[in-house]
């Protein structure tokens, strides 16, 4: 495939918009944070009440999962003809 | 029996099923849009109760037995038919659509099934049933796979059938109700119900099989056999604790596989066993809350997962490839596929304003309610790990990721017409719940919709996203699969039969061998006693003759004459 101009991409495609959504996405993701202060959370234990508890975790739980696939990946992948032989 | 309209629904819809083959064109599209609205009727025109009974044997069996529990399920199956059917319509075989429509007719059956024995005869009509949807896929690969979906099942139902006769014997009762594990009986249909379920350890018929399937034909298959065991679970076995340690097994099961998976499609049917994880926990958990949920779960479910389905059908339609390797950009030739797409990834993913939030977060809340630490903590990491499997995975390596130079168009208009139906559900339950929560098991006293839980799910759901895409480089599809129980039985027995046999044959040449050199040897002794030069074959002169005869007459009257 050749090399395409910026103007011949997908708007959604162009590196400026990637680099755009982006910066929103990051501003978005502060904003959620913040907003902890604004609302009053009825926490069932405690720790799900503390400042930016379902960020970090969703965060560093996904992280481990992907990990977690990763290494079991290391024993179990296979192929995809695999079974076809 | 107060109303005249006392057709069992579920008979109907098997029924109408084998009639579709002797309709022509329109005709048949005509029926099978009809049917499903003809039988929704029906599920809604039910009394509370057994409609009637039938003798069998000793045993009074209730065919038709109706309550909230069951007109919730059953109304979802016909619902479910009818988006498969116009869905499927105009793509799939004949076969496809007779058999989907039974198939979800046996799923009926079982939600109004009032005992043990007409439950167990639906769930066996689903297990063929179903087998032939698969197999109307008509490929070499579907039919393998419908051959091993079809042992597991049978196996499972065994299983069952064992469990519902032990439970009889011990109790003297067929009636379908509540029940403890505590005997084997019970045990054993807990274990047939799991099999269905997609629990471990024989998860991996799931993804195994309805990949396998054609576009149309893993829509309908995503939605009944599991839905039906996560019924049945909910009656039988509410609040059995094992049940939130297999359904959280569940959870994270779908979510590692679907990480490394390459086939879309496969990836969603991960997914489906990642879902039913959560719903079988809310079962195990058992408070009415709980239950709720995963009724409420077990609903929007089919909804969204047959949503996702339909558009990974639909670029499997319009492509013919199904691997994420092969795929990507989609999005620019067919918008109406990806936004459908997204919203039913969306709707998987819990967002708030879909289905999924109001209904899987009852589930979560169930757990922290009885403060179970742990359970709520691995709920809420699996909340995050759907959007990262599923909610992300399959609508960025379909439609966006690296541009894979497809320009195929959206799909033919009744499917079009199928997926925005179920986008249109997926967001209209999602703003209003009302109507859904109206008709669960339990009166439903649940908000959704605070602003703290708006906030705490989006952080969660984002931050997973935030996740996803600083870890690309490390999802990178590659083309592989990811070995699972079902290696088993797809090698290993087969390497140890074949084994067997070789070693076998080995054995019987050798036997062989041996015999004949025995055979070999008793031929030896006889060819030197009777051959050309043995003493035995040797010619003898006349003479001789006469002596011979005279010493045996001789001897003869000697031994006559003593005996005397």
């Amino acid at each position: 495939m050749h090399a395409r101009t910026e103007k011949e991409l997908h708007w959604l495609v162009r590196p400026a918009t990637i680099r755009l959504l982006w910066r929103y996405g990051f501003a978005i993701l502060a904003v959620l944070v913040l907003l902890d202060f604004a609302i009053s959370p009825h926490p069932y234990f405690g720790i799900d009440g503390s400042f930016g508890f379902f960020a970090w975790y969703g965060l560093a739980t996904c992280a481990a999962m992907v990990i977690v696939a990763k290494g079991l990946g290391l024993f179990l992948k296979r192929k995809d003809t695999y079974y076809d032989e | 029996m107060t109303s005249s309209l006392l057709l069992p629904p579920g008979l109907v819809l098997v029924l109408g099923g084998l009639l579709l083959p002797t309709l022509r064109d329109a005709w048949r599209s005509a029926f099978a849009l009809l049917l499903p609205v003809v039988v929704l009727a029906l599920v809604w025109t039910l009394p509370d109760g057994a409609a009637f009974t039938v003798r069998f044997l000793d045993y009074t069996l209730e065919p038709v037995k109706a309550d909230a529990l069951s007109r919730l399920f059953a109304t979802i199956f016909t619902i479910m038919a009818f988006a498969g059917a116009l869905f499927a319509l105009r793509q799939a075989r004949v076969l496809e659509l007779a058999a989907a429509f039974a198939y979800a007719g046996g799923a009926i059956g079982v939600a109004f099934a009032g005992d043990l024995l007409s439950l167990f005869v639906f769930w066996e009509l689903m297990a063929i049933c179903s087998t032939l949807v698969l197999w109307a896929a008509g490929t070499e690969s579907s039919y393998k796979a419908a051959m091993r979906y079809l042992m597991v099942h049978l196996l499972g139902g065994v299983v069952l059938m064992t469990g519902i006769v032990i439970h009889i014997v011990e109790t003297g009762s067929i009636v379908f109700t509540a029940m403890k594990p505590e005997t084997v009986g019970t045990w054993m249909i807990l274990a047939g119900f799991l099999v269905n379920a997609g629990a471990p350890p024989l998860s991996a018929w799931l993804p195994d099989a309805y990949p396998e399937a054609s576009p149309s034909g893993m829509v309908f298959l995503s939605a009944f056999t599991t839905k039906t065991a996560v019924y049945v679970l909910l009656r039988g076995f509410p609040g059995a604790e094992i049940l939130v340690f297999v359904g959280l097994y569940m959870v994270f099961y779908g979510i590692i596989y679907a990480l490394l998976e390459n086939d879309m499609r496969r990836i969603l049917a991960y997914s489906i066993i990642n879902q039913v994880g959560f719903m079988v926990t809310g079962i195990g958990i058992g408070t009415e809350l709980a239950l709720n949920g995963a009724a409420a779960h077990a609903f929007t479910h089919i909804i969204y997962k047959a949503l996702l389905l339909m558009s990974a059908g639909s670029v499997l339609y319009q492509t013919g490839k199904r691997k994420c390797t092969d795929l990507g950009g989609l999005f620019q030739s067919m918008p109406l596929t990806a936004v459908c797409g997204i919203i039913g990834a969306l709707s998987i993913s819990s967002f708030p304003l879909t289905s999924g939030f109001i209904s899987k977060s009852m589930i979560n809340d169930a757990a922290g309610h009885e403060h179970m630490i742990w359970a709520w903590l691995l709920l809420t990491a699996a909340s995050a790990g759907v959007f990262l499997h599923a909610g992300i995975k399959f609508p960025w390596f379909v439609f966006f990721q690296k541009d894979s130079g497809l320009r195929p168009a959206d799909p033919p208009r009744n499917m079009r017409y199928a997926m925005v139906l179920f986008a249109f559900l997926c967001i209209g339950l999602g703003v209003y719940p009302d109507p859904l929560y109206a008709i669960l098991p339990f009166p439903v006293d649940y908000v959704p919709y605070t602003a703290s839980h708006v906030v705490q799910m989006l952080q969660l759901l984002l931050f997973s996203g935030l996740a996803f895409f600083l870890l690309l480089p490390a999802m990178k599809r590659t083309l592989t699969i990811t070995l699972d129980v079902d290696w088993f039985y797809r090698k290993f027995f087969a390497w140890l039969a074949v084994d067997l046999v070789e070693s076998a044959l080995k054995a019987y040449a050798a036997a062989t061998r041996q015999l004949l050199a025995m055979v070999d040897g008793i031929l030896g002794v006889v060819r030197t006693l009777h051959g050309p030069q043995g003493p035995l074959a040797r010619t003898s002169a006349a003479g001789g003759m006469v002596i011979w005869v005279v010493l045996f007459l001789g001897a003869y009257l000697a031994v006559y004459l003593t005996w005397q």
